[in-house]
């Protein structure tokens, strides 16, 4: 399973264009927002005693900044690229 | 939800984020890629609310709340220019994150000893120790982009014996918590020194290099949510953070690759420190020209070739509609424009690409450094505008130059050079640039943005 990841991970981005590394920089960043399933299970536990409650309160408000922050700035970044083939369609 | 929908629903979340990052490696499907994966993320974080026996919603609640007004509203309204401290300071919080989920299932787990095997308590304190690094080396990538620390590098003496020393004493910490002594202050302690070496980490490295930086750390997070997985025993943080991980970590030598320097260079190089000796020595034996808006109006108005290559300067500046206008104006007059596009000009490859997208420059027009290269010989003028480092002949003529070796635009074998720069004052590598005392090149002292009215309107006034 891991080794699978690790190959896909390298094959999807084999070959992306300069132009791309850095939205895809931020994409990845966002993706790994997933430690935010961790917090929720932690945050979440039944058996939790206070001082996990806090932690777990705390790891949840850091994994949601990571996972909105980081795909909203992606879709910023990407979104400058996407307006040019509209306005030129308008031209012609 | 049954243990078999949840298995399944997490399995679609992982197949999104794949189809994300081979949908990002393309330009024309790169937005839906990302919004493929929020849609996938979505669903992880439905799934896992939805599982039984969670408590402690209320909580949560307000802790989501939380994040979303720190994310959402920066996230919305950063410049354009601060995006890479954007993306840094988002990973941070993500390491952040996985740090703090390790500590709360240690102290969770820990108190009775001898409870944890070897496996649990290593991914633990894996993820605690990765997850921290992250944190505190992209808070000082964050503090460094948006200059409220120097970008040059921070060095002292013995710098890397005392890095080496706190990795060891983190390295030493987490041995005697394997071992059996599950003590949380133990814990506690790795992450402090995990937080101190992070920042360390960081610090003797310059502004310039920060974007790889950013990548390394972002493939640090992947691998601390990863060991967060294995903590957790949950595949779809083992898998995601490890995809991570991994791309990262490509995309990470494919940055060092496209600036020729190699990732351990970039780590413990202190690439950019200020050099005494030989920068000093040719400001003394040499002068700059300076010029007006007007000259270069002249020179730009009857050249037949017009290179114009952007650089930092150009975004700070927010100068890439005045940047098109001239453009415009120059192509009315017959002169042909093209821009060039260095890999790593700005402060994240692929910087001037969206920063002239926006300002709908034609894509026709944008010619990468190989691809330029090839042309500046029969070029007439460049306007190089607010770059620096990227087109310093140091690069290729002098093997003292910390640079050296790094592929640049080579404006200098063009027919005459006009820099437009605020000052003198070094680039972001901060490294002094021969290009500005060379014979073919005058300098306009300006703001890119004025700068290019002014020589725009001078151009209409001919």
């Amino acid at each position: 399973m891991l080794a699978l990841a690790i190959f896909l991970g390298f094959e999807v981005i084999s070959k992306v264009p300069t132009l791309l590394h850095t939205p895809l920089m931020s994409g990845t960043n966002a993706i790994h927002g997933i430690v935010i399933v961790g917090a929720i299970l932690v945050a979440g536990r039944p058996d939790a005693d206070t001082a996990t409650r806090i932690i777990g309160f705390f790891a949840v408000i850091l994994g949601t900044a990571n996972v909105v922050g980081g795909f909203v700035v992606t879709d910023r970044m990407l979104e400058m690229f996407k307006r040019k083939p509209s306005e030129k369609q308008e031209a012609e | 939800m049954s243990d078999n929908l949840t298995e399944l629903l997490f399995l679609a979340t992982i197949i999104s984020f794949i189809l994300a990052l081979r949908f990002l490696s393309s330009p024309k499907r790169a937005r839906l890629g990302n919004q493929l994966g929020a849609l996938g993320m979505l669903l992880a974080i439905v799934v896992v609310l939805s599982q039984e026996g969670l408590e402690g919603y209320g909580l949560m609640a307000i802790a989501m709340a939380i994040g979303t007004v720190i994310g959402a509203p920066a996230a919305r309204k950063v410049k354009m220019t601060a995006m890479p401290q954007m993306v840094a300071l988002f990973n941070g919080v993500g390491g952040g994150a996985a740090a703090l989920v390790s500590l709360a299932e240690f102290h969770n787990l820990a108190p009775a000893a001898g409870r944890l095997d070897a496996n649990e308590s290593v991914s633990i304190l894996l993820s605690a120790l990765i997850g921290s690094v992250s944190f505190a080396g992209s808070m000082i990538a964050f503090a460094k982009l948006q200059e409220l620390l120097s970008g040059r590098p921070i060095v002292y003496p013995g710098q890397k014996f005392v890095n080496a020393a706190i990795m060891g004493a983190a390295v030493t910490l987490a041995a005697v918590v394997v071992a059996g002594t599950e003590e949380q202050w133990l814990v506690v302690a790795l992450i402090a020194a995990a937080l101190v070496f992070g920042v360390l980490f960081v610090l003797p490295i310059g502004g310039a290099d920060m974007p790889v930086v950013i990548s390394l750390l972002n493939a640090f997070t992947g691998l601390a949510a990863s060991a967060t997985g294995f903590v957790l025993h949950e595949n779809v943080l083992i898998v995601s953070g490890m995809l991570v991980g991994a791309s990262g970590t490509l995309l990470t030598l494919k940055m060092g690759k496209a600036m020729n320097r190699s990732i351990a260079n970039v780590l413990f190089g202190a690439f950019g420190q200020v050099q005494a000796g030989g920068g000093a020595a040719i400001e003394e034996g040499r002068t700059v020209r300076a010029t007006t808006a007007e000259d270069v109006a002249i020179m730009l108005s009857y050249a037949r070739k017009v290179v114009f290559v952007p650089g930092y300067g150009l975004a700070v500046a927010q100068a890439q509609h005045d940047c098109r206008a001239l453009g415009e104006l120059l192509e009315e007059r017959g002169v042909d424009i093209k821009y060039g596009i260095h890999p790593v000009a700005g402060r994240m490859p692929g910087h001037m690409n969206v920063l002239l997208a926006e300002a709908n420059v034609p894509y026709d027009q944008l010619y990468e450094m190989d691809e330029i290269n090839a042309d500046l010989p029969q070029t007439d003028v460049v306007l190089v505008l607010g770059a620096n480092d990227v087109v310093n002949p140091a690069a290729k003529t002098d093997p003292s130059s910390p640079i050296y070796g790094m592929p640049i635009i080579e404006v200098d074998r063009a027919a005459a050079v006009v820099v437009v720069k605020r000052s003198m004052s070094p680039g972001f590598a901060g490294i002094d640039n021969p290009l500005f005392y060379g014979e073919k090149t005058s300098m306009l002292f300006a703001d890119a943005k004025a700068a290019l009215e002014q020589i725009a309107a001078a151009v209409k006034a001919l």
